[in-house]
């Protein structure tokens, strides 16, 4: 890879007990690319992502091995502050989670939390980042109303906007599309497009023509096991591995 | 064919009557209380004190006492009860240790309230020597509620979507921080209709008090939490089974029972009404 490098990991596993849900990964993610992660149910990928942002963390009886660093810095070291990291490392996750408060609060969430007190900033930022989410011009007139007034796939684009308010460096969707319908997963689609500018972008997705309308790469991962890991393009129209092509063409998942 | 529609009648109608008869009870209980008791209630029988050797008067110590011992046994069971719940179901992994925890709750809400009471007796009034007051009643009933705030608000932060908590944790906020903003709004009215619910409890318990602070008559208001006090429970009591005169103050004692039962009703619906509001609100 020629980009630059902005997560490495690194024979990373991760287990549930003693039941292995990840078996040493080792693979690089580019820097404002998109990456998207494939592979049939139940093969780690939400696990694989959740390590990203120690949001695994609050499972108990789970354990990681090896070593994820981001900008270089080894985020399972003991020196790191998880809610800085994930300040850094934003998540959307696959239902849509708006808490029960107006359009508005929701976005100013992590703004508040991290102690922004100024209202005029507060009300900047989450104009911007409701209009990075594309969402601005459906709900400018109703900030205030409830979250869940918003259908399903507004309201995945809100949780999105409450990402992106922390501005963090690094985006994670996990199965973003799962739960709404086709229309509202093309908007967020284009959405997760303008992302790469500037952050770099990991999605996990059980759809292959998602992964391969939106990503630079792909990861193929298989019981835990990562089994190729290239360019898009490559891995949709020329794996070299045989379990690839046997997925991407539908002989199984 | 006609066999098996017989059977269903008849078990249909058998539930059916079990449910029938928690109303049946209640209602005759109320008859029965109201019939014998209503014709004291005065406005005189609610604000004056008990005069000539409790056979006149009225019994507004005891509503002055029931009162100020259920303000004690909420100031310590209402917050130790939430705290503990959010500790167990939100800090605590599950080690033994919160297993014997979580199984001494479940046995400590079955303990008898005399046992409570002796308890009190022997920790709050001996040991640590706040004698008969108003304080060691409140205590003792504050532990006797406990169990019963615990189980109640675990219940509601339970019924909190984990996606709130993850989705507050992933904007970097700390566990407390997702606890207060994100948890505790949207678990409040169930824990506050529990813990009311146990308030109500323990204002119609006369076990716990009748050797902590409650006393059989006396010529002032308590001014003071070492104060001994007069309670509805505990004068109910008196006037049923201690009095020199039984028979003639029992519409007395009925007119007391009548005041209690409608002072838990009123709390209780105070607890439901709280709840629907605070529903109301969070589903909006």
């Amino acid at each position: 890879m020629e980009e630059k490098i902005k997560i490495e990991v690194r024979h990373l596993s991760f287990y549930y007990g003693s039941t292995p849900a990840l078996k040493n990964i080792t693979m690089k993610i580019a820097e404002n690319k998109i990456t998207a992660v494939i592979g049939p149910s139940g093969c780690g990928k939400s696990t694989f992502i959740r390590c990203l942002n120690r949001m695994n963390d609050v499972l108990p009886g789970t354990r990681v091995e090896g070593d994820i660093l981001i900008d270089g810095q080894n985020i399972y070291s003991p020196q790191v502050d998880v809610i800085e990291l994930r300040k850094r490392v934003g998540m959307v996750f696959q239902k849509p989670n708006p808490f029960p408060k107006s359009i508005f609060d929701n976005v100013a969430y992590g703004l508040r939390i991290n102690g922004v007190k100024n209202k005029r900033i507060i009300e900047e930022i989450v104009e911007k980042s409701l209009r990075q989410a594309a969402l601005w011009d459906e709900v400018k007139d109703r900030l205030k109303d409830n979250a869940f007034s918003l259908s399903g796939g507004q309201q995945q684009r809100l949780c999105i906007a409450r990402a992106l308010a922390v501005e963090p460096k690094v985006m994670l969707f996990d199965e973003p599309c799962s739960a709404i319908d086709p229309i509202a997963t093309a908007k967020i689609e284009s959405l997760i497009h303008q992302l790469k500018k500037n952050y770099t972008v990991i999605i996990v997705t059980h759809n292959m023509q998602q992964a391969a309308r939106v990503s630079d790469y792909t990861a193929f991962l298989m019981l835990g096991e990562l089994i190729e890991y290239d360019k898009t393009e490559k891995i949709f129209t020329n794996p070299s591995h045989r379990l690839t092509e046997d997925y991407i063409t539908g002989r199984f998942g | 064919m006609k066999r098996k529609k017989f059977i269903q009648v008849i078990s249909f109608l058998i539930l059916r009557g079990c449910a029938y008869l928690i109303l049946a009870v209640l209602l005759l209980f109320i008859y029965d209380i109201a019939s014998k008791g209503g014709s004291v209630i005065s406005w005189e029988f609610l604000t004056q004190a008990p005069r000539r050797g409790m056979t006149e008067g009225g019994i507004f110590p005891a509503i002055v006492g029931t009162f100020l011992v259920t303000m004690v046994t909420a100031v310590i069971s209402i917050p130790v009860g939430i705290f503990a719940a959010i500790y167990l179901n939100e800090y605590a992994r599950q080690t033994r240790l919160t297993r014997i925890i979580r199984l001494s709750i479940r046995n400590l809400s079955g303990v008898p309230s005399i046992v409570y009471g002796l308890f009190g007796v022997i920790l709050f009034v001996n040991a640590m020597k706040f004698g008969t007051s108003l304080l060691s009643a409140g205590l003792t009933l504050g532990l006797l509620t406990l169990p019963w705030t615990i189980t109640a608000s675990e219940e509601a932060l339970k019924t909190v979507p984990q996606s709130f908590r993850e989705g507050a944790l992933a904007l970097g906020a700390s566990k407390w921080q997702t606890i207060r903003t994100n948890v505790l709004p949207y678990s409040f009215s169930g824990i506050i209709t529990g813990a009311v619910l146990g308030l109500a409890r323990a204002a119609g318990e006369t076990a716990p008090i009748m050797f902590t602070g409650a006393a059989f008559y006396l010529p002032s208001l308590p001014h003071s939490l070492k104060d001994q006090f007069m309670a509805l429970p505990y004068h109910l009591y008196v006037m049923a089974t201690q009095h020199h005169s039984i028979i003639k103050v029992r519409p007395l004692a009925y007119g007391t029972a009548l005041v209690l039962l409608m002072l838990i009703f009123v709390i209780n619906l105070g607890a439901y009404i709280t709840r629907y509001r605070l529903r109301k609100i969070k589903m909006e």
